[in-house]
């Protein structure tokens, strides 16, 4: 399961953050354009012993790269054949991950993952406030996405006439005539999801690759998956849950506004985002990456923290500020999120903030809080 | 100019998702003819003559159930269309159990061809797909480019073996060739050949048996046992072979050598008198 997750989260971004928190670990990435979030976070009782930190010591934060921790799990029949037992640690001292997996006939494969010290990758996000919500067996989901190609980027997801759910191809508009790309739809009665909180007429445009990554999980998992969403233009939130683990992912969606423009009507936006326009990747969400930076940009700034930050959310200026962590993104030190006790520890932290802490939403899952067993070693 | 047509049995639906899968791994566009009684597949090689490489025909009672066309015009009531053979695959790929497919001639912000498959659900509802294949209309004027290729008196014709293993056949021929030498008689005798410097291989076929020819005339005093042949691109037949999905009833091909020594070979492929796949081959002769 571990490992089909970390391959879900590999469609996403390239850089995986590992967190251990008190309720669980939690991997987390975002992709490189900062239009889409994703998080698992696995219960204590998902392992067969969970130590979050020797008692003591600070939680340790790291980053790895996501190509060196999917090579650990490349190949999920293999793991499931052979390996018995697989143990992870952090090392704070010699920065490294330790992935230990015990396997059969006693071979013993232990990969030393050399990781970053990070700020926590936290995304403001709170199903709650999505006034739109679905909920399908993934199963159903994803006989929902077959009638596309894989190469399709963007799916439109929206209900219809008879609260049939719509999910259509979306292309961007072409220019020129002569290369017209076929539309395909598919349309679902409201009996095949479980739960349908949207009116007709609603409709959000999203990333139908990064979506992938969290369905397909999902349908090996068994989940029902929920989509909770707003207006166009407002991020969508993925979310699935069972007992042991519970999966996050937050895309963002084109918005109405068909251009880079930057109002986005929202009001507590004091800041131009020019560095959005300078971002040359070639992304065809690339307006929709305006458009959830500048709302994430938005939360940023109602925190009500120091005010007068630049916000390079994505490109890599180097702040004004914390010239000691030069290999890191010069993100803004904001509070340390309640879920992660203890303040920045002496190597000072930067976290990155999405938006408002996120802490009360997203109550931690799994039975009571973790007892923090003796330490199995540390790495 | 209206097209709507609409499948419900299962068997009627596999049979044209197969022919349809076949277009598409030929050729990237294809050209669909929709007539009254027929439907037709025509794909165009960039041959010197510019003519039509493979010819797909379908009998439309033998799949549809409901079927009304309006063609351009009262004395032309046909309409030709060209797409891309892929989408039309993709979209019955998604039909492969359904209850039943329409197809229609629409205009949404660009004309296409929808086709709409309604999928049963595990719960009550039904679910429909819809996909819009964008088309373009061919005029008029081109369409006597697209005609049914026919070999007038063909000189030889043949029952051809076993597709398959006339396909393996070639299949490692063409690992020492590029050029391939289809020789045939009235006798029932079929001959493969590859020539190289090196190494010569031949593949006889006995006993195929020869369709009655048309006429009689000019080869009343032929040798039964004379081959004709024909240099053809061993890509281009395997081209043709691989695209076989669909397993024939009849399969034959026929050898022409026109007066002005243009040799031509069609390669017939018949279903159940449902459909009937002609291919086209070039005579490529090479000269030593």
């Amino acid at each position: 399961v571990l490992g089909k997750a970390v391959h879900s989260l590999s469609r996403i971004g390239d850089e995986l953050y590992l967190e251990p928190l008190e309720d669980g670990l939690s991997l987390r990435t975002v992709n490189s354009s900062r239009s889409a979030y994703a998080c698992f976070l696995f219960a204590p009782l998902f392992f067969q012993q969970y130590q979050a930190a020797t008692p003591g010591q600070d939680l340790l934060r790291c980053k790895i790269l996501m190509k060196s921790f999917l090579s650990v799990f490349r190949s999920l029949a293999m793991l499931e054949k052979t390996v018995e037992k697989c143990c992870i640690s952090l090392n704070g001292r010699s920065s490294r991950l330790v992935v230990q997996l015990h396997c059969k006939f006693g071979v013993r494969k232990t990969h030393n993952l050399s990781f970053q010290d990070c700020e926590s990758l936290q995304a403001v996000f709170d199903p709650a406030s999505c006034p739109h919500m679905l909920r399908a067996p993934a199963r159903v989901l994803g006989e929902a996405v077959l009638p596309f190609p894989p190469a399709l980027a963007e799916v439109t997801l929206g209900i219809g006439r008879g609260r049939r759910v719509i999910l259509r191809s979306y292309h961007e508009e072409e220019a020129d005539s002569t290369a017209k790309a076929m539309v395909s739809e598919m349309c679902l009665g409201e009996e095949d999801f479980q739960q349908l909180q949207a009116q007709e007429g609603v409709a959000i445009t999203f990333c139908l690759k990064e979506f992938r990554g969290l369905l397909s999980f999902a349908e090996s998992a068994n989940l029902n998956l929920s989509i909770h969403f707003d207006a166009p233009g407002r991020p969508a939130i993925f979310t699935i849950k069972d007992s042991l683990l519970d999966g996050h992912f937050v895309l963002a969606t084109l918005s109405d506004t068909d251009s880079h423009s930057q109002d986005l009507g929202s009001p507590e936006r004091h800041q131009p985002v020019p560095q959005l326009q300078a971002h040359s990747i070639p992304h065809p969400d690339d307006f929709a990456n305006d458009d959830i930076d500048s709302y994430m940009i938005a939360m940023e700034t109602t925190i009500g923290n120091e005010g007068s930050r630049v916000l390079p959310s994505i490109s890599l200026s180097p702040g004004p500020q914390h010239p000691e962590s030069p290999g890191l993104h010069s993100e803004e030190d904001e509070a340390e999120p309640s879920t992660v006790p203890g303040t920045p520890p002496p190597k000072k932290f930067r976290s990155l903030f999405f938006g408002s802490i996120l802490a009360p939403a997203r109550s931690p899952q799994g039975p009571s809080p973790v007892l923090a067993e003796d330490s199995e070693g540390e790495g | 100019m209206r097209f709507r047509a609409k499948i419900v049995d299962g068997a009627c639906l596999n049979h044209f998702t197969r022919i349809s899968n076949m277009i598409a791994k030929l050729a990237k566009t294809c050209t669909l003819r929709i007539s009254p009684d027929k439907l037709n597949f025509i794909l165009c090689d960039k041959l010197a003559n510019g003519g039509v490489s493979m010819w797909c025909e379908l009998e439309q009672e033998n799949f549809f159930n409901e079927f009304q066309m309006e063609g351009v015009s009262a004395e032309n009531n046909e309409i030709y269309l060209e797409l891309t053979s892929e989408n039309l695959s993709r979209a019955l790929k998604t039909a492969q159990n359904a209850r039943a497919l329409k197809i229609k001639l629409t205009n949404k912000h660009f004309p296409c061809l929808t086709v709409s498959v309604e999928l049963l659900s595990m719960s009550s509802s039904s679910r429909i797909v819809t996909h819009d294949i964008p088309i373009k209309v061919i005029p008029r004027k081109l369409w006597k480019d697209l005609q049914e290729p026919v070999v007038p008196d063909p000189d030889v014709s043949i029952y051809l073996p076993v597709l398959k293993t006339m396909k393996s056949v070639v299949e490692k021929m063409k690992n020492i060739s590029n050029h391939l030498v289809i020789e045939a008689n009235l006798d029932g005798e079929l001959n493969l050949k590859i020539e190289t410097e090196l190494v010569c291989v031949t593949t006889h076929f006995k006993d195929l048996g020869n369709p009655p020819l048309a006429s009689e005339s000019t080869h009343q005093d032929r040798n039964m046992e004379h081959m004709a042949e024909v240099h053809i691109d061993i890509r281009k037949l395997l081209q043709f072979l691989a695209g076989q999905q669909v397993n024939p009833t009849k399969a034959l091909c026929m050898h022409r050598i026109c007066r002005s020594g243009k040799k031509t070979l069609l390669f017939r492929v018949e279903t159940n008198e449902t459909s009937k796949v002609s291919s086209v081959l070039g005579d490529e002769t090479i000269f030593l």
